[in-house]
């Protein structure tokens, strides 16, 4: 099963290198994002510390249901989600070969803002390289993981613009509070890593959980 | 992993809802390895849902549809391994190319087949097939398509409109090799407006209206064969 996702996921990854439409639409909004940032919010020390945390978020977030409603989107296009449907492979490993092709934009992005941020509001973002990796990875994860099951399924959907983060975000509510939370224990004035690891732990259930659930539901959902 | 060939398809009073809407309505149909079915009737008869039904991509809301490999009923991904698609739209991704496409269909059918040998086939110009599929034309779309639903060689190839977008020549040469897809044994069902194309090749017209199948005749048939049962169908 994990060799039909790669094949997918690698698919899907050779489709964005050759139109880069969605990397660099979300790069960009992303960097829009950071610059709104930088110019709304006060750059004194107390205000960009507590405030980065939700700004990461907020960026991962917005570019990566960017990415969920384009790469499904293509998918629409020639109807070549039945075409992966019909092929004889395990149907979760399409769900999951979309996971990871969206878990590597999502990531991607998040390599950019990321050190665009903390250069923009002098945040100190970068002290903890392995935390934040780890909590950044376990968010994409998620977003992507959720995100996938909604946009497969809404890929009919006449309004589907509109109903993915509307269905989207209350589901992805824990995992934000679970990774700014995580951030803003790292970039406190006295970081505190014991409560960063509890809420990247709380990621890494998170993530199981959704996991599980969409591996679960996903055939039932998108066979129509 | 070996093939499990499909000899037989039985549609069991299957039906189908989209809300309140009906689409399908205890439609119960036979196929056999083969046979060339023509599925006809109007726009909006529910031909392209059926299709659906039995290629696995839509779920009845009635009824069943069996798969018989002589008398064992298959299921699941020895099916889908066994259906060839043509369908309204290409499945294809724009932005591989025609050999990136078919080595991706290749690599998730696990086989290894002659992807040059089955461009020729369906006639591909030689110097296309390394570009990306988005600057093909409709006819070469519709002939990469074709290429796709063939690569896998199937015992069951489910045809939505094939006939479209090619010239009248290709058309009929298209016409010709179900012909022989028919004759080597494979199920063959053609959703089509084209009587020209499939007459003199099929032997079995299946007709839908309004949801309900009105005729389900074997036997052979020329074009104004066809056209005669189809007006007197369907009027």
């Amino acid at each position: 099963m994990l060799r039909h996702a790669l094949r997918i996921a690698w698919k899907d990854l050779r489709v964005e290198a050759r139109s880069k439409e969605i990397f660099v639409t979300m790069v960009f909004f992303g960097g829009l994002l950071c610059v709104i940032y930088s110019f709304g919010f006060g750059h004194d020390d107390a205000s960009v510390r507590g405030g980065v945390p939700g700004m990461l978020w907020v960026t991962l977030a917005f570019t990566g249901t960017i990415a969920l409603g384009r790469a499904f989107d293509r998918e629409r296009e020639n109807d070549t989600m039945r075409a992966l449907l019909l092929a004889p492979v395990p149907r979760l490993s399409v769900f999951l070969g979309k996971a990871i092709a969206m878990t590597a934009l999502i990531l991607g992005v998040a390599i950019v803002v990321t050190p665009v941020l903390a250069l923009f509001l002098g945040a100190p973002l970068l002290d903890y390289p392995l935390q934040l990796a780890a909590e950044i990875l376990l968010g994409a994860v998620g977003i992507a993981v959720v995100g996938t099951v909604f946009a497969a399924t809404l890929l009919k959907v006449r309004s589907r613009d509109v109903l993915l983060p509307v269905i989207l975000y209350p589901l992805l509510i824990p995992l934000f509070v679970a990774g700014t939370n995580s951030t803003a224990a790292l970039v406190q004035l006295h970081p505190n890593l014991e409560i960063a690891t509890y809420w990247i732990q709380f990621l890494g259930i998170y993530d199981a959980a959704f996991l599980v659930l969409s591996l679960w539901v996903f055939e039932s959902l998108v066979i129509e | 992993m070996g093939r499990v060939a499909i000899r037989s398809v039985r549609i069991d009073k299957v039906g189908k809802r989209y809300g309140t809407e009906r689409a399908l309505a205890a439609v119960s149909l036979e196929f056999r390895a083969g046979s060339m079915c023509a599925l006809l009737g109007h726009n909006g008869a529910g031909k392209t849902t059926l299709l659906g039904i039995v290629s696995t991509l839509v779920r009845p809301t009635a009824g069943a549809v069996t798969y018989w490999q002589d008398d064992r009923a298959i299921t699941g991904a020895d099916v889908r391994r066994e259906i060839g698609l043509l369908a309204h739209a290409s499945l294809i991704y724009a932005e591989l190319s025609a050999i990136e496409n078919l080595e991706l269909v290749a690599g998730l059918y696990g086989i290894s087949a002659d992807i040059s040998a089955i461009l020729d086939q369906v006639g591909l110009d030689k110097r296309a097939r390394e570009r990306a599929a988005r600057t093909y034309s409709r006819g070469m779309v519709q002939r990469l398509a074709l290429a796709r639903a063939l690569l896998t060689k199937p015992s069951l190839l489910l045809l939505d409109e094939p006939f479209t977008g090619l010239d009248r020549d290709g058309a009929l040469a298209l016409g010709a090799q179900l012909g022989e897809l028919k004759a080597a044994g494979t199920i063959v069902v053609v959703v089509t407006h084209d009587l020209e194309a499939i007459a003199g090749r099929t032997d079995h017209v299946a007709i839908l209206r309004r949801g309900q199948l009105v005729c389900d005749e074997h036997g052979d048939y020329s074009y104004d064969a066809l056209r005669d049962l189809y007006h007197r169908h369907t009027a």
